[in-house]
């Protein structure tokens, strides 16, 4: 597949330089096709530098997600093995506490669940637990522990990345914003989509990459099709750097009920951990209040009250900072990932919600893949724009936001 | 605990202190919020009032004034109009307004409150602006104002041999400090020249008490035999474990080192740097006021005549609208406290004449003592920029060169510089001249960046676990 035409040319163009479009241009150049990338700020200007870099297994439910988690894990390991060191990938497990006998309950159902279909995940009884984390809180009964949970340190995956795809032949121009979309002007609806248009001129290209996270519904919208994908947001605090006392990921049981909720109201669910200089992350909130920037005091107040309930030291320990972030999310809590039948020549990879950095290798790979035209590793069908119909975007994605 | 008034004031030193009083002396109900557990805020730290009930201002400028707004703030505070509120840190301003307290000093410090007020007279002051160079990063070596309040609130000196170097007549008054309370200075290292202020003389000359101040700590030099080198820098601090000596350098006009001008100071104790002040503006980002770049090069808020800034209810004064000193400071607090007090009466205030000539004076002064354009290169690539987070100048250039971190948001994200206990405090100025590259200096947008701390002060998760 060869489309460069002209100097300003390329096979693909990737719009968005955080992790997703990071992987994505980092894959297709492997692929040997000639990429150029844009983005409106510098490499990780968006969610990917205002989360927490958790790749988790612990989390998921039977399905595409989980299938997509798992071949992603095989990726970070495999096709990016040599580079771990540059984005302080750690494989440091994660521990599920639950404090509740129903809890308790409800977490042994889904772990056996989970082991069916071959998570690595084993049961602690209290004194295991305790042994594992010396520090939770008296009221733990007992958790599960999930020894591939790992993570990564997410601006640097996608700094890195846009600097090893340039490496490999791949453009990066920065503060450079997608206006518009060029058309060949066949077809009821302008025809296929052949590039970009930017303040600094037009970039043809052979197939476009729309990898705008919070922003892609906006992106799709400029080509005239809907990709609902909406903001949820989340706050993160960071503690004073101490001695290590949490040593995994630890999340409470009822974590995994809020991921999947569409619930708008505040939600919390206490993610604790370690990091490398000391400080400790308390993540993370959910809710749905459209790009709010004001700070809310009830959600810190929930990320304390939960976070000392699960390590009641913390209690006297100070927060330094705290910062927000955006989830990009589509309605049924599916990424959108593969080339968009309604706008040819566009393709999507967006919306991975709070999963979009352990995600970001596989959808890389696969998209790559699926752009040289080959056929992809993993079906990508539960993924395709199309499943949100020819619907008037903008309506759509107003509802929502302010639900 | 909560309080509700009018006006809500944070800080009490020279601005805080003028605000609350001309608000409540116009009729306002005020509520003070000061991380000190007295008045007075950096220029008139004074020992505790507990220890030394009747402090003589000894060692300070314009005590008179000071004793004159004190005298006043007591009189407000007895007769109920101002609630005055100690050892108190703010973490967090919200809109419309909420002042979130906690204790300055922790475990046993002052009870939290929770401020309420209609308006917000920010007074908080700035801080010393640091420039690495290697050995910076050694026990015994001090920001200048830092030694400065270790004297005025100890009465004692950290150690008996000094160097005190960078840019700035606010190194005359440390040194002189030093001297009067016994210290030995070695030599004041002053990076610009004299000549430097020659085509500012107009400007100075409009703030006679400058001047004034200024004779003042020629004959105090004169009397301890202090050297005054301009021209000159440290360019290494030696020692193993602690700062033990320096090595200097003569520079040219942008501050770069000139060959076979290198000399050693042996036996030294602490090393002061000095480069001007950080404005200390996180509050006023958090609750959206629009900033600009001052003189000296530093992000400040942007006022109108009446010291409001860009958010209604919202005004500043004293360092956070830009450096200038501490009779500028009082200035802008009566200013902005008066006109806080009655936010409505809506008639056109002429700024102050003081207030202008004061202004341009500390314009002249910026310009004449500027951050070295060079200064980058007295770095190694291993001279530590961050302390807090061991960052060092290689990481910093090799984030900018390699991953394209030209901005304080991204070297942050990429090295962690800034990221420590003291939040960028330090090094923000330092790795935002870093990111934008050799010679260059920082643009608004990357120090806004480097201002932007959520939490204004650290603050226990027990207490924010109380929030709802
Ligand atoms: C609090 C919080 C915690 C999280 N924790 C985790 C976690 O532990 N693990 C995990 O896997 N995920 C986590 N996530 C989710 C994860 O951060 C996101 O899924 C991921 O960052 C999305 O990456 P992205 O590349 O799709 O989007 P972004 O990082 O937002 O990148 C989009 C890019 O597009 C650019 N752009 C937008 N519009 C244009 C335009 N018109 N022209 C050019 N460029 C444009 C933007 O500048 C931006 O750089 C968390 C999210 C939050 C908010
Ligand atoms: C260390 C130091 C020494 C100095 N020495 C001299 C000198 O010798 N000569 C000279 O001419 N100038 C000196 N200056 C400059 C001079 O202090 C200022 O020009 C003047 O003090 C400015 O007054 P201000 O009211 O704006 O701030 P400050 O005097 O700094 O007062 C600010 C007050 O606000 C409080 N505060 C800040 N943030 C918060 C918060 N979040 N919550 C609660 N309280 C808060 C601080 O604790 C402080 O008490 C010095 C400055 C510093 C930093």
């Amino acid at each position: 597949m060869n489309f460069g035409n002209g100097p300003r040319g390329s096979d693909v163009l990737v719009i968005g330089a955080g992790v997703v479009g990071a992987a994505t241009a980092y894959f297709a150049a492997q692929q040997g096709l000639s990429v150029t990338v844009l983005d409106k700020g510098l490499p990780a200007s968006g969610t990917s530098s205002a989360c927490e870099g958790n790749i988790l297994v612990s989390d998921k439910e039977l399905g595409p997600e989980l299938e997509l988690t798992r071949y992603s894990l095989d990726v970070w390991h495999n096709d990016l093995a040599e580079h771990k060191k540059l984005w302080e990938f750690e494989s440091k497990g994660g521990i599920i506490v639950a404090s509740r006998e129903s809890s308790l309950a409800s977490l042994n159902r889904v772990m056996a669940v989970q082991k069916g279909f071959g998570v690595d995940v084993e049961e602690l009884d209290q004194a295991a637990l305790r042994e594992a984390e010396p520090h939770i809180s008296r009221e733990a009964l007992g958790g599960a522990s999930y020894r591939e949970d790992c993570q990564v340190q997410p601006m640097l995956v996608a700094a890195h990345l846009v600097r090893l795809a340039t490496e490999a032949g791949a453009r990066f121009i920065a503060g450079t914003p997608v206006t518009g979309f060029m058309r060949d002007g066949a077809g009821r609806d302008g025809g296929r989509v052949t590039g970009v248009r930017t303040p600094r001129g037009d970039f043809p290209a052979g197939a476009v990459v729309n990898c705008t996270g919070t922003w892609a519904g906006e992106l799709a919208a400029m080509a005239g099709v809907e990709v609902p994908v909406l903001p949820r947001r989340g706050f993160v605090m960071v503690t004073e750097p101490l001695p290590p006392m949490v040593h995994h990921k630890v999340y409470a049981a009822e974590y995994i009920d809020n991921v999947g909720s569409s619930d708008a109201g505040l939600q919390a669910s206490p993610v604790v951990e370690g990091t490398p200089s000391g400080t400790i992350l308390i993540g993370s909130t959910r809710e749905r209040v459209g790009f709010d920037r004001t700070v809310s005091t009830a959600a810190l107040g929930l990320l304390a009250r939960n976070a000392t309930a699960l390590f009641p030291f913390l209690e006297r320990v100070k927060a330094i900072r705290h910062y927000h972030g955006f989830r990009p999310y589509c309605p049924d809590h599916l990424p959108v990932i593969g080339h968009d039948d309604r706008a040819p020549g566009l393709w999507h990879a967006a919306g991975h919600e709070g999963a979009g950095i352990g995600l970001s290798a596989g959808t890389g790979k696969l998209l790559a893949q699926a752009l040289a035209g080959l056929t992809p590793d993993m079906d990508l069908t539960p993924f395709a724009p199309a499943r949100f119909g020819e619907a008037s975007p903008q309506t759509a994605s107003r509802e929502e936001a302010t639900a | 605990m909560s309080v509700t008034v009018d006006v809500a004031v944070v800080g009490a030193g020279p601005a805080g202190l003028a605000a609350a009083v001309a608000a409540a002396e116009a009729g306002a109900r005020v509520a003070v919020v000061d991380a000190g557990n007295q008045p007075g805020g950096q220029f008139w730290r004074h020992a505790p009032e507990t220890v030394r009930p009747e402090p003589d201002g000894h060692g300070h400028h314009g005590w008179s004034t000071y004793l004159d707004l004190r005298a006043r703030f007591d009189a407000a505070q007895r007769a109920g109009r101002i609630t005055y509120l100690p050892g108190l840190q703010v973490w967090m301003a919200e809109p419309g307004f909420t002042l979130h307290t906690t204790a300055a000093v922790a475990p046993a410090g002052a009870v939290p409150v929770a401020v309420t007020a209609d308006r917000l007279v920010l007074c908080p002051g700035g801080y010393d602006r640091q420039l690495p160079v290697p050995g910076w990063d050694l026990p015994g070596v001090m920001a200048a104002g830092g030694i400065q309040a270790f004297i005025k609130a100890n009465g004692a000196l950290p150690g008996k041999r000094f160097i005190i170097a960078g840019t700035g007549p606010f190194l005359l008054p440390v040194a002189a400090g030093i001297a009067e309370a016994g210290g030995e200075v070695l030599a004041v290292l002053e990076s610009s020249s004299p000549s430097a202020w020659l085509p500012h003389l107009r400007a100075a000359s409009g703030v006679p008490g400058k001047a004034l101040e200024g004779a003042e700590y020629a004959a105090v030099f004169a009397r301890h035999r202090i050297p005054y080198r301009t021209r000159s820098i440290v360019t290494e601090v030696l020692g193993s474990g602690r700062a033990e000596g320096v090595r200097t350098a003569r520079v040219d006009a942008d501050g770069r080192a000139r060959p076979g001008t290198g000399r050693v100071y042996a036996d030294v104790d602490v090393v002061g740097f000095g480069w001007g002040f950080t404005p200390q503006l996180e509050l006023p980002v958090s609750l959206g006021v629009d900033t600009r770049l001052d003189a000296d090069g530093s992000l400040v808020g942007v006022v109108d005549e009446r010291q409001q800034s860009s958010v209604p209810g919202v005004y500043l004064a004293g360092e956070v609208t830009g450096v200038g000193g501490a009779a500028l400071a009082v200035l802008e607090g009566l200013a902005a406290g008066a006109a806080a007090a009655r936010p409505d009466s809506g008639v056109p205030v002429k700024q102050p004449a003081a207030i202008v000539r004061h202004r341009r004076f500390a314009q002249a002064m910026h310009q004449a003592h500027p951050v070295p354009a060079a200064w980058q290169d007295w770095l190694t690539p291993d001279t530590t920029v961050c302390r807090c987070e061991e960052v060092t100048a290689g990481d910093i250039t090799e984030a900018r060169e390699e991953l394209g971190a030209r901005d304080v948001r991204s070297l942050k994200s990429f090295t962690r510089a800034g990221m420590g206990w003291c939040q960028g405090r330090v090094c923000g100025f330092a790795a935002a001249c870093l990111g934008a590259g050799p010679g260059e200096a920082p643009d608004a947008g990357s120090l806004a960046a480097s201002a932007k701390r959520p939490l204004a002060a650290p603050v226990g998760i027990g207490e924010l676990a109380a929030l709802d």
